[in-house]
């Protein structure tokens, strides 16, 4: 279990070196996509300016104000709160966005299923845990907002933050087919049965 | 028939109040998190025996402090703005401009602060910006015996745990058996998905309609509020501690603190029916309330 620090973008020889329990703090740049920014970019085939490749994305659409100083705010946004949403209803966009777009790492919170466990395995990527619901604190950890892509789907636009000491973040779903997310699945389903023993079920 | 008019010990209700209480209390929510849940906190951290589940608790009660001395928002998710109005004897107010009012109060909240409008047309997903819509903020009235009282409630609900919604209309033959295992499956089903630990909301009985509002009643009650049906209480302590053997924990990575509480509501049903309903409210289990009495206006939870 051990703690790295990366300055991103990052290559795939060190995404493959992370493993499930480890935890990442991330610098840098750091993109914000969510539900409708990936219909748009795979369903009704939009594409981006930006250069995701190597790159982390988190599953967000943030809080944020419009403002007119672009010396200090370059994208017109200034962040009011950032956080995280779950990651499971965009479970079928992770492969195009790995293939397509050469992302290493998906930070969101309550996991990814089977399709992007396979994904991360193929094409060397991660799953990073953030945890949701904690939006005030995670919201300090960006500097700035620098640009903004398809802002016609604010807020699910593409956002381009500035980060500086993003993390910790708990390593959920490695490359190597490791899920924290399967295993804690694999306990609840096992204890199950004694649950409902214990509630009186009749089986 | 001749219809009376009372104008002594009535109390008056301004609809332009009422938008400016509505604006306030949708903001205030999402800062300021109620005491019992600041509790439930304390207390699942005080058992927590897994390490990632305690260091997880541990940010999420870091955050409740952030949000607060940086007079944040708790959570990016705005959520469905819910507003629950309940009318005591001997307050006077015109039901439709009420509802104006409302609706008016949370647009201005979405403008004033501003605040991420979460809230879209069902088909186009066209967003206004206004965080309203076609019969969104949702509005419920009730009424009690409160005389010269009306109280507002307001619940911006997370889209993360309302996706933890679920209705199974059991036959009888299923017994309270069924009930407790759709509950048990669903929470297992949610997973982390729903930003555990939760409050287990449970509707058992009525229709359809009403077992899922049920449902949401509970998963909004207060933590140590019990339920007024003693049937329904036996389930809220069995459910609670069953959900909690799972070992889902905090984000479902695992842990002892899978929910603050699993709350019960029950109605009467049909002889031919059993229905349960589950709806979920993640820890970041926001609400403020109003109370309007004839010389002030009280904030709280």
């Amino acid at each position: 279990m051990a703690h790295h620090d990366f300055d991103m973008p990052i290559s795939e020889d060190q995404v493959r070196s992370l493993r499930i329990g480890d935890t990442v703090s991330l610098g840098g740049t750091l993109f914000g996509i969510r539900d409708a920014t990936q219909i748009a970019m795979f369903d009704h085939g939009r594409k981006t300016r930006f250069d995701l490749n190597g790159h982390a994305v988190i599953h967000t659409a943030p809080n944020v104000k419009k403002v007119e100083d672009k010396t200090k705010f370059p994208a017109g946004y200034a962040p009011i709160c950032i956080g995280t949403t779950t990651s499971a209803r965009m479970e079928r966009f992770t492969r195009p966005l790995m293939e397509q777009y050469g992302v290493r790492i998906i930070i969101g919170k309550g996991g990814l299923m089977q399709q992007s466990q396979a994904a991360f395995a193929d094409l060397g990527g991660v799953y990073l845990a953030i945890i949701g619901g904690a939006a005030a604190l995670e919201t300090t950890w960006i500097e700035a907002i620098e640009d903004v892509d398809l802002d016609d789907l604010n807020p699910e636009s593409l956002w381009k933050f500035r980060v500086c000491d993003f993390g910790p973040l708990l390593v959920g779903m490695d490359s190597h087919g490791g899920s924290l997310y399967e295993t804690v699945q694999a306990t609840a389903a096992e204890r199950r049965a004694h649950a409902l023993s214990v509630l009186g079920v009749k089986s | 028939m001749t219809v009376l008019r009372y104008s002594i010990g009535v109390m008056k209700i301004d609809s332009r109040i009422v938008e400016d209480v509505c604006k306030a209390l949708y903001i205030r929510a999402l800062k300021v998190l109620p005491d019992d849940i600041k509790q439930g906190f304390a207390r699942l951290d005080a058992a927590e025996s897994d390490a990632t589940g305690k260091a997880i608790l541990g940010t999420m009660m870091q955050n409740i402090k952030v949000a607060e001395s940086t007079d944040n928002l708790l959570c990016q998710d705005t959520g469905i703005p819910i507003y629950n109005v309940t009318i005591g004897p001997n307050v006077q107010l015109d039901g439709h401009q009420l509802k104006q009012a409302i609706v008016r109060g949370c647009a201005a909240a979405t403008h004033e602060h501003p605040l991420r409008s979460s809230v879209v047309h069902p088909i186009t997903r066209a967003n206004d910006h206004t965080n309203t819509g076609r019969r969104v903020p949702v509005i419920n009235i009730d009424f009690s015996d409160e005389p010269e009282v009306l109280r507002i409630e307001m619940i911006p609900k997370g889209s993360g745990s309302e996706n933890g919604s679920f209705l199974k209309m059991c036959v009888p033959a299923e017994g309270v058996d069924g009930i407790k295992t759709f509950v048990v499956d669903k929470v297992i089903e949610a997973g982390g998905k729903v930003c555990p630990p939760t409050i287990v909301g449970v509707g058992v009985g009525g229709t359809a309609d009403l077992c899922v509002h049920l449902a949401k009643i509970a998963a909004t009650r207060a933590l140590g509020s019990v339920c007024d049906d003693e049937e329904g209480a036996k389930l809220e302590r069995e459910l609670t501690a069953a959900v909690n053997s799972l070992g889902i924990g905090p984000q479902g990575l695992g842990g002892d603190s899978t929910a603050f509480a699993v709350h019960v509501e029950t109605a009467a049903t049909h002889i031919t029916m059993n229905p349960v309903a589950v709806n979920i409210q993640c820890h970041s289990a926001r609400r403020a309330t109003a109370t309007f009495t004839p010389n002030t206006v009280e904030y709280g939870f």
